[in-house]
């Protein structure tokens, strides 16, 4: 008989099928487990309701279910309850290995252009704060492009939601 | 059907298509990156949307007859011409923040928070558009294209939401081109938009 660690387990092996480098549960968007009478119900959010990637994500969970010989119930939840500040501190760190700046954390108010503009977003090649907003957009809607003006090195910002 | 929520999904998906065409041919590359990301978010609100509505959220975007597509026109028009092209995201966005924040509020706990959901998003699409604002608003062209779409953006919003978008965007109320008919580009975005669909062999799965 499964239960709610193995379920967890399974799920912190499932890579961001975009960012490889950090899994479902480092990236937070699995909000419950919950395993009873060989069902495994799963909640599940997306980070931009535009992630072309949520289906994928979607069937992972699905498979790793059925590969603990339970079967799976996912349902994606398109409330306001996922937030970049959902990503756990480890995911955060294997993000900024990867080359990609984590998340400023949520405010209570919206983000806005001149905040993303400030020079106070870290490189995470050299660590310098001296970078520059490129793009608004980059290549998923969740990330933002930034040049750093020390190393000479264009990142992807993970954008706050 | 809820009409008010099958006419935001349209409009978040014909927009989406229209943002779409830009790949590849914007003026500048980081406009293609922004337009190209742009779509694929609204896009991605017109299925959220759908699935509030449906279980099968493809076969109500792309099943239904010319006629039943419940669009503003604004988001029909083709526009080939940069000025126009700013100018109504500009506007599209200035009136779609009016009816999400509506929406916020709706006592159905499902439309509310995928509204919040859709809202936190769109910041990100306001920003693009505002800067775009910021730069151009002193240039003739672009004033002429707000003019000319101005009648269109006050027509995706409904009667009782049209001040507040001219107070917003500070243009005069006039007569409205709201939904109900739809302009003639919209039938070539539509047999574009659903031929994959429409030549698939029965029961083919997607």
């Amino acid at each position: 008989m499964v239960d709610e660690a193995q379920v967890w387990a399974a799920f912190g092996e499932i890579p961001d099928p975009e960012i490889p480098v950090i899994s479902l549960v480092d990236l937070g968007v699995i909000r419950s487990v919950d395993v009873a009478d060989g069902r495994v119900r799963v909640e599940f959010t997306p980070t931009f309701l535009g992630c072309p990637a949520l289906e994928v994500m979607k069937r992972a969970l699905e498979e790793k279910v059925a590969a603990l010989g339970a079967q799976p119930e996912v349902r994606v939840i398109t409330d306001d309850s996922w937030s970049t500040d959902k990503i756990t501190p480890a995911g955060r760190e294997k993000l900024r290995t990867a080359g990609f700046a984590p998340p400023a954390p949520r405010e209570a108010s919206a983000p806005r252009l001149v905040q993303l503009q400030r020079a106070v977003f870290r490189c995470p090649y050299c660590g310098s704060t001296q970078t520059r907003l490129e793009n608004i957009f980059g290549p998923t809607p969740c990330r933002s492009l930034r040049y750093c003006e020390s190393c000479r090195q264009p990142f992807e910002q993970f954008k706050t939601i | 059907m809820n009409e008010l929520l099958l006419g935001l999904a349209d409009d978040e998906l014909v927009i989406g298509w229209r943002d779409s065409e830009w790949t590849g041919i914007a003026p500048m590359l980081e406009e293609d990156v922004a337009f190209s990301s742009i779509a694929q978010n609204e896009i991605g609100h017109a299925r959220a949307v759908y699935e509030l509505l449906t279980d099968d959220a493809d076969a109500l975007a792309f099943d239904r007859p010319l006629g039943e597509y419940r669009c503003a026109p604004l988001v029909e028009l083709r526009l080939l011409d940069w000025a126009h092209t700013i100018a109504r995201r500009w506007l599209y966005e200035e009136a779609d923040r009016i009816r999400i924040a509506a929406l916020m509020d709706d006592a159905d706990p499902a439309v509310a928070g995928l509204a919040a959901k859709i809202d936190r998003e769109e910041v990100y699409h306001r920003m693009h558009a505002d800067m775009w604002h910021e730069r151009l608003r002193g240039e003739p062209r672009f004033r002429d294209a707000l003019a000319d779409l101005w009648p269109y953006a006050l027509g995706v919003l409904p009667p009782e939401q049209r001040a507040e978008l001219a107070a917003r965007v500070r243009l005069e109320e006039v007569e409205a081109i709201g939904r109900g008919t739809h302009t003639p580009e919209l039938a070539e975005l539509w047999d574009e938009m659903t031929s994959v669909r429409r030549s698939a062999p029965a029961g083919a799965q997607w």
